[in-house]
């Protein structure tokens, strides 16, 4: 029998996968098509204190082994979520949830961290400081050290429940804005999150996305993703949750011998909406295959030896 | 909703880029006519979503258009060819609040799941007219299938080589006050229905750019009178009444 359980920031999850931000919602739809309750954790839809509609449609497009988004970060606000969707994950799903929390100051950040202290379900707050679809000031927090640092800062002191930065690959550096996070006390680390890109459409000859960028994910960001968590696994000593292109047990074994204590799946969640759970269903085997005992064996098993 | 293989029979083509698609398989998620199928494509991330043109207990009829690499792929898929397919997806057209001489209205590839719900109101009894748009003659398809229905069918093309000539709010126009319309087509086409002053209500079916079709990513919502609605959850099909353009 293969112990699939792994702790982050004191927060033990059943198993490490967890359907990622943005592609799960806040769980409704998936609680229709199977039990939720066999996965690790889930995160839910990014929210930012006030209600967003979200960017102009074209937000959807493909490319080669993946897809492009532009959805900017479309949301009910918080207050909606604490009163409504809260409640209704406390129907669907019984394990820790992670609530990815967004901003556009500071002091959103740190109030809407505040908003969830007492949200029982919520054992882990995501802090997305890396939506490539949205920009604060022409910015993201999560695009240098030391805003990547301020909102840390402004995080940790505004919660007592374990905060988790979600940084993006569209920086020169990550394992330095890593540190950072580090530095000021951050629990843990969630990467990676989108990668800015964007399509062309022949027939307008103007770019195919309303919001002329969006966010590329699916198995084509797999690779950037497992070396940007191996290199921040070399740089800090925080968990990792590691999110980018994972589509199988196998890809997800590689995201955690590249140094992550648990898993996010994302995109194959929206071409397969069984994913997740054929995921779980593979790892036991793949485990023994591997041959560890306990799946949190794994983490960071490519780095030693 | 459910994942299933549909097995492709038949591809037959109408026009220059319109293809009829037979696909044998699991139907019973299908409840609406309006509904649409979310198809997986050998080589391709994200699945196709092609509108229910009929149903029975085995087979999905779908009318493909041609309008990128996903379709034109799609249609030339070689005949036993299985497709991984969710099904019963979205609200399709709600025939309780539908009165008996409904107008079905659209336009080029819209077109499609017009012919289903066509059928079902007819067996149930309900006396329906057809108002089919196209850009010319030779971009015409299922003018004998609708009127084998055994219904009125007024076509219009842009161009006049086929029926009145114009847009199908042409054809509109000459009916008499008080229509109630079940449209799908193209945004433009939509809009243009929406916006006939002598309407008494009506459904429009949206299109959107899609990546889950089964609501979890919001890629495709819509701003409407309701609020922000998914076009693959909420919709495709929305009352006239909760629009905004």
């Amino acid at each position: 029998m293969v112990d699939l359980s792994v702790t982050l920031a004191g927060v033990t999850l059943k198993n490490p996968i967890v359907p990622a931000s943005g592609t799960f919602g806040y769980g409704r739809e998936f609680a229709e098509l199977y039990d939720l309750d066999i996965l690790g954790s889930f995160s839910w839809k990014g929210t930012t204190r006030a209600p967003r509609p979200g960017n102009p449609q074209p937000r959807i497009a493909e490319s080669a082994a993946g897809m492009l988004n532009a959805v900017g970060l479309q949301n009910p606000g918080m207050e909606a979520v604490l009163r409504e969707e809260l409640p209704n994950i406390a129907k669907i799903f019984h394990g820790p949830v992670i609530a990815n929390v967004c901003g556009f100051s500071l002091e959103e950040y740190a109030e809407n961290c505040r908003m969830l202290e007492d949200a029982e379900q919520v054992k882990i707050l995501e802090v997305n400081i890396s939506c490539p679809n949205v920009h604060a000031g022409g910015k993201n927090f999560g695009s240098d050290p030391h805003s990547a640092a301020a909102v840390t800062r402004a995080v940790r002191t505004a919660t007592k429940k374990p905060v988790f930065l979600k940084l993006g690959p569209n920086v020169t550096d990550i394992a330095e804005i890593a540190r950072a996070c580090e530095a000021e006390g951050a629990d843990g680390l969630c990467l990676i999150n989108t990668l800015l890109g964007m399509r062309i459409d022949l027939n307008t000859k103007r770019p195919l996305l309303a919001n002329r960028t969006g966010g590329l994910s699916g198995p084509a960001v797999f690779p950037v993703a497992l070396r940007m968590v191996w290199d921040v696994y070399e740089a800090v000593k925080l968990p990792i949750i590691g999110c980018g292109g994972v589509d199988s047990a196998e890809t997800a074994a590689e995201m955690m011998l590249a140094g992550a204590s648990a898993v996010e799946v994302g995109a194959a969640n929206l071409r397969d909406p069984w994913a997740c759970k054929t995921i779980i269903e593979d790892l036991p085997n793949l485990c023994e295959r591997l041959g560890v005992e306990h799946i949190s064996d794994l983490t960071g098993g490519a780095h030693h030896g | 909703m459910t994942k299933s293989a549909f097995t492709l029979e038949q591809a037959r083509q109408l026009t220059g880029d319109v293809w009829e698609l037979t696909l044998a398989g699991d139907t019973s998620a299908v409840t609406a006519p309006g509904q649409f199928v979310n198809l997986e494509l050998p080589g391709k991330f994200l699945r196709r979503p092609i509108s229910v043109c009929d149903w029975d207990e085995g087979r999905l009829l779908l009318l493909v258009k041609e309008a990128g690499a996903g379709t034109r792929q799609l249609v030339r898929l070689p005949a036993g060819t299985e497709l991984d397919t969710l099904s019963g997806l979205g609200n399709g057209f709600d025939l309780s609040a539908v009165p008996e001489n409904a107008v079905l209205t659209g336009g080029g590839i819209g077109i499609a799941p017009l012919y289903g719900l066509a059928k079902r109101m007819i067996a149930a009894g309900r006396r329906p007219r057809a108002v089919l748009g196209f850009r010319s003659k030779a971009d015409a398809f299922y003018r004998e299938e609708f009127a084998a229905l055994g219904l009125e069918v007024h076509i219009a093309t842009e161009d006049g080589s086929l029926g009145t000539r114009g847009f199908v709010t042409d054809v509109l126009k000459t009916l008499p006050e008080g229509q109630y319309v079940l449209a799908c087509g193209p945004t433009p086409m939509l809009k243009a229905v929406h916006a006939l002053p002598q309407l008494s209500g009506g459904q429009f079916s949206f299109e959107a750019r899609m990546a889950c079709g089964f609501g979890a990513c919001v890629g495709c919502t819509i701003q409407t009178k309701q609020g922000p609605r998914r076009v693959c959850k909420d919709g495709p099909v929305f009352q006239k009444e909760d629009i905004v353009w």
